[in-house]
């Protein structure tokens, strides 16, 4: 194991940062952004289903056998997918009947059942919670930076605080679904400049 | 019979799946740099998600609600899911060779994609009845497949174009999309 536990976990916050770097799990980041709350939660949820199915497959990976791997993965990620459905339901309910199908829908969240695959599946149980927690992190920080644009630019708000007088006209493009593709483009391609430099 | 008919237009039109939705945007982007995959993969979606639709459907009306599992929604539809994917791909292996080389590499890829997902659980999330569950299946695969070919047709234009270097390939398919998207938009006031 060449690298270390906390570079598998800084990795996760820039060099590979989901979705801008490994371009998965766009639906819920275009859905759920429409501010900062939602985006925030979402990564919440996404994050814990990541750590908890990287550390359950990474302990089980020498005895699921090869043929029916993915199967097992989708099982496992749908087990801790009904948890956190269920604990939202009961401590975070108006935020579970904002984010509606969508929680249900981290299941065929990509960056889930890529990690556990291309990385879960092969590296040992600390690596693996390191790594899941990472990519988490990373990817509730992005649904939280694109929700601010979208809630600050659509509503004139951030996490439900006005932040403009009454003057204020909403560009009520950006919290449409036209402006979260756009916004989500705009984002990256101002990402792929700042690599540069 | 109208109703269905209003519901069929604003499952591919207004609520548009890709555009309206934010459903299967991971094939949407992945998928739609070539015509040929594009289209090969509306078709798959078109054929499993109808049958998804039913399936799902069915499940969940006489054992889910019956039973009052309803917790074990999530977990049931994604084996549901991905049995019939596997399942489908061995029949039209064995039956249909040619359907079956046409659809290739997309119809695993169907298991994850969450279009097929989600429509499973907005039919039951709307409280559709079984034939308004098989019409809004099938309307919303077919705005995907709508959907797809008219964005992969945009691309493989953009591809003659001098993009700038740092809207290249993914940042500028999604300003696309936003586009396209802003066009879907206009169909709000239809229904």
């Amino acid at each position: 194991m060449a690298k270390s536990i906390t570079q598998e976990f800084v990795k996760g916050l820039w060099a590979e940062i989901p979705p801008f770097r490994l371009v998965l799990g766009l639906c819920p980041t275009l859905a759920v952004t429409k501010s900062v709350e939602n985006g925030l939660g979402m990564g919440a949820a996404t994050t814990f289903v990541l750590v908890c199915s990287n550390i359950l497959v990474s302990l089980l990976r020498n005895v699921i056998p090869d043929k029916v791997r993915i199967a097992c993965f989708i099982i496992i990620i749908a087990t801790f997918v009904t948890v956190v459905e269920l604990m939202m339901q009961a401590y975070t309910y108006p935020l579970f009947l904002k984010l509606g199908i969508f929680i249900p829908l981290i299941v065929v969240n990509c960056i889930v059942l890529g990690r556990a695959e291309a990385f879960a599946a092969k590296n040992p149980v600390l690596h693996s919670l390191a790594d899941g927690l990472g990519i988490g992190i990373g990817y509730t920080l992005a649904l939280g930076a694109l929700g601010a644009v979208r809630e600050i630019l659509g509503n004139g708000t951030f996490y439900g605080i006005h932040l403009f007088g009454s003057s204020f006209e909403p560009f009520a493009f950006m919290v449409q679904a036209p402006g979260a593709f756009v916004g989500l483009g705009l984002m990256l391609c101002m990402m792929n400049l700042m690599e540069k430099k | 019979m109208g109703d269905l008919v209003v519901l069929a237009v604003s499952c591919i039109l207004v609520n548009n799946i890709l555009l309206a939705q934010y459903l299967g945007n991971c094939p949407f982007l992945g998928t739609s740099k070539k015509m040929e995959t594009a289209t090969g993969m509306a078709f798959a979606v078109v054929f499993v998600l109808v049958m998804a639709g039913m399936m799902t459907w069915i499940l969940n009306r006489f054992v889910l609600v019956k039973f009052d599992i309803e917790y074990l929604r999530t977990i049931s539809f994604i084996l549901v899911i991905a049995f019939l994917v596997q399942f489908v791909e061995m029949f039209l292996k064995k039956s249909i060779p040619a359907l079956y080389a046409g659809l290739g590499i997309f119809l695993p890829l169907i298991t994850t994609n969450c279009a097929v997902m989600g429509v499973c659980l907005i039919n039951i999330k709307e409280e559709y009845n079984f034939l308004q569950a098989l019409v809004a299946s099938f309307s919303y695969a077919v705005g995907f497949g709508l959907a797809l070919v008219l964005f992969a047709g945009v691309r493989e234009r953009i591809l003659l174009a001098r993009v700038p270097k740092p809207l290249q390939d993914t940042s500028i398919a999604l300003v696309t999309a936003g586009i396209l998207s802003l066009a879907f938009y206009a169909f709000k006031g239809m229904v």
